[in-house]
């Protein structure tokens, strides 16, 4: 199981190192943070074991991603929308 | 009859400097902090002295500019970090909430001694900022004049700030461990007084809240030592950055001081009108309530600093929806008034005092969250006015009324009910003196943060200042008699009003473990019916 994990980890790394060489655009930033965002995720839930502890500490890790969530999103409605007027 | 053996309990148990540092009873702990706080509200009060004095004559005659940017900055740091948000939660909170669920403890005896210790040692940071020369920068610490242009002591009133904020977080885990595992049998969720329900709710705002702005100050100290491009547009970074980082924390924080003495106030209307709360659900939600949707209007204090309109919109709408579970607060407090036996003791003239004045500051921030109304009033005495009747007009009317309710349970002692009735009505007119005024200034246009105005606005002024005075009177006196009365007052009995919940049930003052037998609870919160 941890093998498999890091082994997903190691081919994401390479999908990120890979596309890296082409210019998406836009898309660069949307591209590298989502497999950073999964890779992440895959941390947390096996490294981390989040997937088989209690309810609790899901409900606790869950509040503090929603934060951070709040805060990046409230955040951006301030700096997306700067330009629009 | 019986010679009387002197019982027991916490406060006689152990004497000495040694068994109370080294304590880990959460009533003692309660009680430490009330010792620090007492004193950090003592020093942050001097400097509103000196500021209320400098702003008698319009002239800026008693201390040039830069001191006086530090008094009103250290005024802030120290009221705020060192004496509103400790206040309800770490004295009254760490006192009451066991007894209130029928506890021994709380979960973590020995992390609710280190938050003390942490608390003092922040504070010992920002009071050797203080005593070295000051800083100034206001208690928000925007940048870029705090990372860039002020040469006083910014580094060590961060760290200070930084350090005092773990000490709230442990104070948050810990409350919310203990209300949720150490209930007493039969104790569940809608049977707990709404003073836990406040409690919880502040808890969450510091558990998720505080961590932002130990960051925030810790990038700030980054940014100030080794210029790494945070907020700096010359580095790279974005000074309005640091407002949205700081006011990420620092507008929940102020449900953080305003949340618990709203749970106060609860029980105080409670036992003095000897009624169940009025939709005691709601306002268990509201509370709730108030902490998420805290969250969502940081943006109303960036309405003038280059955020976005669009931003603006949705972070003043968010606002308006905050207003709501505060307002239903305040009409089922005033609902449970009706048809309720009312008596009219010290801390219910305190809970009246509440009520009013938060309902004032309140209104007050509706004003300020339209966007275009705060164009004018920004940066105006209208704001300090505002924050002041929500601050001390209700945080400090609900602890000082708190503190009277439950004075009996922690001392063992009644407080002298005429000089208590004296300082409450001194309270109150002192402090719509000192601050009724400033609306006035501020709609005229006057702005905070100076310490000269043009001559028209001294009337007023000198108002306010008179005011000031009638009020530290009004803070002394109980002082005075509290200390008094630990010696000198009433035996008090274990339930002297008499009220409803546990904390009543035990004797006065608990015994360590604060109950004999760990009760077994089979009624509703506030059933006064039977209990006669
Ligand atoms: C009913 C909900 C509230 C609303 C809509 C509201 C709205 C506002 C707004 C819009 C401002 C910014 C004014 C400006 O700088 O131009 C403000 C400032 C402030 N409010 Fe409130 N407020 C509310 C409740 C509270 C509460 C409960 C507290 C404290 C316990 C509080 C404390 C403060 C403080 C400290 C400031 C000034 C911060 C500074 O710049 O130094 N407010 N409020
Ligand atoms: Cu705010």
């Amino acid at each position: 199981m941890y093998f498999a994990i890091f082994f997903a980890l190691i081919a994401l790394t390479a999908v990120t190192v890979t596309i890296s060489f082409f210019d998406l655009g836009r898309l660069n930033a949307v591209v590298a943070l989502t497999i950073a965002v999964f890779k992440a995720t895959l941390v947390i839930l096996y490294f981390m074991h989040l997937r088989y502890s209690s309810r609790l500490t899901q409900v606790v890790v869950a509040a503090g991603v929603g934060w951070l969530f709040i805060m990046i999103a409230l955040t951006l409605s301030d700096y997306l929308t700067r330009s629009w007027l | 009859m019986i010679p009387k053996q002197p019982r027991t309990h916490y406060l006689n148990i152990s004497y000495g400097f040694k068994s109370w540092l080294f304590t880990t009873d959460h009533k003692r702990i309660g009680l430490l902090y009330l010792v620090s706080i007492t004193l950090f509200f003592f020093v942050g009060g001097a400097f509103a002295t000196i500021i209320r004095l400098e702003l008698a004559t319009p002239q800026g005659d008693l201390v040039q500019a830069e001191t006086y940017n530090k008094l009103f900055t250290m005024h802030g740091v120290m009221m705020i970090f060192f004496f509103l948000i400790p206040a309800v939660p770490a004295v009254l909170g760490n006192f009451l909430i066991p007894l209130m669920i029928g506890a021994k403890d709380v979960a973590f005896p020995r992390l609710n001694l280190l938050s003390w210790y942490i608390f003092n040692l922040g504070a010992l940071f920002t009071i050797y900022a203080v005593v070295s020369g000051g800083v100034d920068t206001g208690w928000t610490f925007y940048t870029p004049y705090s990372t860039t242009y002020s040469n006083t002591h910014v580094l060590a009133t961060g760290v200070g700030i930084f350090i005092t904020g773990f000490s709230s977080i442990l104070t948050g885990l810990n409350f919310i461990v203990t209300i949720h595992m150490m209930r007493a049998p039969g104790m569940n969720w809608f049977r707990l007084p709404l003073f836990v329900w406040a409690h919880y709710a502040t808890s969450l705002i510091q558990v998720l809240g505080t961590p932002v702005i130990a960051i925030t100050v810790l990038l700030l100290a980054f940014e100030r030592v080794v210029r790494i491009g945070i907020f700096d547009p010359a580095l790279g970074g974005d000074p309005v950055l640091f407002q949205h980082l700081f006011w990420f924390y620092s507008h929940p924080a102020v449900y953080i001081m305003v949340l618990p003495a709203m749970g106060v106030v609860s029980e105080l209307v409670a036992a003095f009108t000897r009624k169940s709360i009025f939709g005691y659900d709601l306002v268990a939600f509201a509370s709730i309530a108030i902490a998420v949707f805290g969250f969502l209007v940081w943006g109303h204090h960036l309405f003038v600093s280059g955020q976005s309109v669009y931003a603006g919109m949705i972070f003043s709408f968010l606002s308006y929806a905050v207003a709501i579970p505060s307002a239903v607060k305040v009409f089922n407090w005033t609902a449970t008034l009706y048809k309720g036996s009312v008596s009219y003791q010290t801390p219910m003239l305190y809970a009246f005092g509440f009520i009013g004045l938060f309902t004032i500051g309140g209104l007050t921030g509706l004003f300020l969250a339209a966007m275009g109304l705060d164009i004018h009033l920004t940066d105006t005495y209208f704001v300090v006015a505002h924050f002041h009747y929500i601050m001390v007009g209700g945080t400090i009317m609900a602890y000082l009324g708190g503190l009277h309710y439950w004075w009996p349970k922690i001392s063992g002692r009644m407080y002298p009910e005429g000089w208590a009735k004296l300082g409450a009505l001194i309270v109150f007119v002192g402090f719509n003196l000192t601050f009724f005024p400033q609306f006035l200034l501020g709609y005229m246009g006057m702005p905070r943060r100076y310490h000269a105005y043009p001559e028209e606005f001294q009337v007023l002024n000198v108002m306010s200042s008179a005011g000031a005075s009638i009020l530290a009177v009004g803070y002394i006196l109980p002082m005075v008699y509290l200390i008094w009365s630990m010696r000198y007052g009433p035996i008090a009995s274990s339930n002297p009003w008499p009220a409803t919940g546990l904390e009543w049930q035990t004797s006065s003052p608990p015994p360590t473990e604060n109950f004999e037998e760990i009760p077994v609870v089979t009624w509703e919160a506030y059933e006064f019916a039977g209990q006669e």
